[in-house]
């Protein structure tokens, strides 16, 4: 037994940087590159990266920074992963958590007179629910109708877009807030607790990390497992008695859901407020981050991290070195095509 | 030499992860003739072809081509050096016409079709070697045989003077094999040279001037037609060890295969027919209509049953509503009207669940895209329609260590070949794939089995521990509807035979009565 044990921790260990290598070896190519890149625009690269390292992690401030960046891209990536793993090509992650911040901040704003601890969590459910109708309806259109969930859920991305701004000038603007597109601040008491005093690291940090347990026995339990064999093959589903139908939609929400948790993280956690652009970009980012991942939520934790530091970097990269922020999206373009190029090499390769 | 060889393969290797698929192969192709190229799966045959039709490019090893050494980079340099090959999934876009499909990248004329031209130039070509079909009809209003004639003229049109045939007479009735066989002859007296690789030695003595048998990669025997027999070339590809076993005359698999297996099913339904009042109907199918994936009748008006402690054979060339039949009585497809009985419960509306909750076992045609799921291991596959009960799940927890003891089980039972249960399915062989899935199946003692072509593309040993297998099962009292293109496989298992044309029965063959050339007839629509 105690024999059987070290030989599945020594493959497990021998797995795990299987996996690790290439993402490693994308990441240093794609880093490499930009630097060409800022060479040949006479920069001096070294100078630009160290900025970034800087901005990322020189002092204790900054790297609770990058903290608080991680926590969307994290949930987010668990989010579109499960998705992934269910071949459903989800790339409407944004959308889904902007909603999710709307339904979230709108139940903040209505239900005031409720109790703190009623509210906060009835927020929560908001976020969640936002997030798993959108995405839910890019999954039934799926389900029922076979539409492409490519177009619909970056359809729904717009919708959700101007939704937003439509609330934050209309309806829900906030009427003393000299005219900026914004709603009224939450009350004080549902701002989540900060966990570092001084610094905007607060507890949507730990949601984040909880839901990477949380994904891990997900995969183990016999939904996921579900997830994944409709994913391998519709057919082989069917021919294995289960309902495509609604495992897809299952997964639908499941995933829009926590990108709504991530949303909703964003209010309570920073924002404090509903305003228009909440999450501009953080869809592909997301997904970026869920491949460089391997859609494994301890992978993801690592890319996270990663990408969440070239970001909070890139922006003080951009304001210290003159750098612009554009080279973190040719980094992440890079990494993306790397990862495909890769698949695509090892799917030629197996055929 | 006399005559100059057209391809020689010289000392060919090719090394898979884990397996030496090719080991220093030689093989000499001679313009007007017909090679026979045997093996069991697995043995390289395929591979071997695939090297010479650029689709694998060898480790070691030269090709020379018309006396000249040749780079076959990708299928694109083979048919420039006058190298074709039909693959057993035919490669052709259905909603084209036969027309439009062969002259589909060639790089000749304008930027305008020229179809007319085209069209007569597939016309003579197929007048000249005796390939009947008609240029402008599309390929999805084509049968198998047409397609696959469509597919050896497209090769003709490009040029081949060697024709590589993988498996060719698989999916077609014994008639259209025959045609086959005298537009082979044709071609190769006009010079051609054709691979004809083969499982079925009957049609392989039928057809070929030239064999060669390959057996783990290397080439074991290679002889003139003439000058050898089947019991000889039979050996030659099992190996030794079966080899010992009495070879009977008529039918390849079974003289080979299972001998000991075989004649031992043929005496377990005279033991059945002793205690006839024992037998009660597990399936009882009534006037069932179907209609296939465009929406037209595949299945017109089928009736049967099949009771306890029997295997009843369903006969038919592919695409004669077997397929859509399977799915109706296994929940995968909707009925139109008609009725199914399992045991005395209406069927009818099942859904693919409903036939797992009561415990009908289905094996599949097509293992690797509907039985099983190559890219997960073998303990996840063999929980694949229980994994949602215990002892395999508890409170929606995987019980892995559960799992993995009951994948050990079904290996060491059904004596699945394997680097263990966290082994991907997808590096197991066929057989073991096959095995896997009659494992999973059969592990809850179904009372009733529907197995269609369960030997499909396995060799002749795998092919016979599935009859052992089934002969087994039915000895255990269940009811099997046993469906298959393969007339030995029917002949030698089942208790009665049917044979299934255009969605019908077209006939009801007894054991004793049924002989292949009555079965063939059936087959083809002609009623005895």
């Amino acid at each position: 037994m105690a024999l059987e044990t070290t030989h599945d921790n020594k493959t497990n260990l021998k797995r795990a940087w299987d996996q690790l290598f290439p993402a490693l070896i994308s990441i240093v190519i794609a880093v490499i590159i930009g630097g060409l890149l800022l060479v040949a625009n006479g920069r001096d690269p070294l100078a630009a990266y160290l900025s970034l390292w800087q901005g990322a992690f020189g002092s204790f401030g900054r790297f609770t920074e990058t903290l608080v960046k991680t926590t969307p891209f994290l949930i987010l990536a668990i989010s579109v992963s499960l998705s992934f793993r269910c071949q459903l090509w989800n790339i409407g992650a944004e959308g889904q958590l902007m909603v999710g911040a709307i339904l979230s901040t709108w139940v903040a704003l209505t239900f005031v007179s409720l109790p703190v601890y009623l509210l906060l969590p009835l927020t929560f459910v908001g976020g969640f629910l936002g997030g798993a109708i959108w995405s839910g309806i890019a999954g039934a259109l799926k389900a029922y109708l076979n539409a492409n969930e490519v177009i619909t859920t970056s359809m729904l991305n717009y919708i959700a877009f101007y939704l937003t701004a439509y609330l934050v000038n209309g309806p829900m603007k906030d009427p003393q807030g000299f005219n900026f597109p914004q709603s009224p601040l939450i009350e004080s008491a549902l701002q989540l607790p900060i966990l570092v005093h001084g610094t905007r690291l607060n507890a949507g940090f730990l949601v984040a990390l909880l839901l990477v347990p949380a994904a891990i026995i997900f995969w183990r339990s016999s939904a996921g497992f579900r997830t994944e064999v409709v994913g391998a093959s519709r057919r082989v589903a069917k021919y294995a008695g289960l309902n495509v139908v609604s495992t897809i939609v299952f997964v639908s929400i499941l995933t829009g859901g926590l990108a709504g948790i991530a949303g909703w993280g964003e209010i309570f956690g920073i924002q404090d407020r509903l305003i228009q652009n909440i999450a501009t970009g953080w869809g592909s980012l997301a997904i970026v981050i869920a491949l460089l991942g391997e859609l494994h939520p301890l992978g993801m934790v690592v890319a996270a991290f990663l990408f969440a530091s070239m970001v909070v970097g890139g922006d003080a990269m951009q304001r210290n070195a003159g750098v612009p922020f554009a080279l973190v999206d040719v980094i992440q373009g890079i990494v993306i095509l790397l990862i495909l190029a890769r698949s695509y090499f090892f799917a030629r390769r197996a055929a | 030499m006399a005559t100059e060889l057209t391809v020689r393969m010289v000392g060919i290797t090719k090394k898979f992860p884990g397996v030496l698929a090719n080991d220093h192969i030689d093989l000499d192709l001679h313009p007007s003739e017909v090679h026979g190229l045997l093996g069991e799966n697995g043995a390289g045959k395929t591979t071997l072809m695939n090297i010479l039709f650029g689709l694998y490019r060898p480790d070691d090893g030269q090709i020379i081509v018309d006396g000249q050494e040749a780079f076959l980079r990708s299928p694109a340099d083979a048919i420039a050096r006058g190298i074709g090959m039909v693959h057993q999934h035919f490669r052709l876009v259905r909603p084209f016409t036969v027309t439009e499909n062969i002259i589909l990248g060639l790089k000749e004329g304008g930027a305008l079709l020229d179809l007319r031209t085209a069209g007569a130039r597939v016309a003579a070509v197929s007048e000249k070697y005796g390939l009947k079909v008609d240029p402008y009809a599309r390929v999805q209003e084509l049968s198998v045989g047409e397609q696959q004639r469509v597919e050896i003229l497209n090769s003709l049109v490009r040029g081949a003077k060697v024709l590589i045939l993988d498996e060719p007479t698989a999916v077609l009735t014994p008639q259209e094999a025959d045609e086959l066989a005298g537009a082979l002859r044709e071609m190769a007296k006009q010079g051609k040279t054709i691979v004809f690789i083969s499982h079925k030695l009957d049609e392989v003595f039928k057809v070929t001037d030239r064999l060669t048998v390959v057996r783990s990669g290397k080439v074991v025997f290679e002889s003139l037609t003439s000058e050898t027999d089947k019991k000889q070339v039979a050996r030659e590809m099992i190996g030794s060890d079966i080899a010992r076993l009495k070879i009977g005359e008529t039918s390849t698999i079974m003289a080979v295969a299972g001998a000991a297996s075989l004649s031992e099913a043929r005496e377990k339904p005279a033991a059945a027919a002793d205690q006839p009042a024992r037998a009660v109907d597990v399936l009882r199918v009534h006037d069932l209509h179907v209609r296939d994936d465009r929406g037209l009748p595949a299945v017109r008006g089928l009736g049967f049953s099949v009771h306890t402690g029997e295997i009843v054979g369903i006969a038919g060339v592919d695409g004669n509503g077997q397929r859509e039949m399977v799915e109706a009585i296994t929940g995968l497809r909707l009925i139109e009207s008609g009725q199914v009985q399992i045991k005395d419960e209406d069927a009818t509306r099942w859904t693919s669940t409903d036939y797992i909750e009561h415990n009908v076992a289905y094996i599949t045609d097509d293992r690797q895209n509907e039985g099983l799921i190559l890219g997960f291991n073998l303990a996840r596959n063999a929980i694949l329609k229980r994994f949602a009960h215990p002892p395999f799940s508890r409170h929606g927890l995987l019980d892995m260590p559960a799992i993995d003891r009951f994948a050990e089980t079904l290996i060491g039972t059904f004596n699945i070949k394997a680097f263990g249960v966290h082994a991907s399915v997808g590096t197991l062989s066929g057989g073991n794939q096959q095995k896997l899935i009659l494992a999973r199946e059969l592990s809850t003692k179904p009372p009733l089995i529907i197995a269609n072509k369960p030997t499909h593309g396995l060799d002749i040993g795998a092919a016979a521990s599935i009859y052992q297998i089934l002969a087994d099962e039915r000895g255990r009292g269940a009811a099997i509807l046993l469906i298959s293109a393969d007339l030995d496989e029917l002949l030698a298992l089942s208790n009665r035979i049917l044979v299934m044309y255009e969605g019908r029965i077209m006939g009801e063959l007894p054991k004793g009565q049924a002989d292949p050339e009555q079965i063939g007839m059936l087959m083809a629509g002609t009623p005895l």
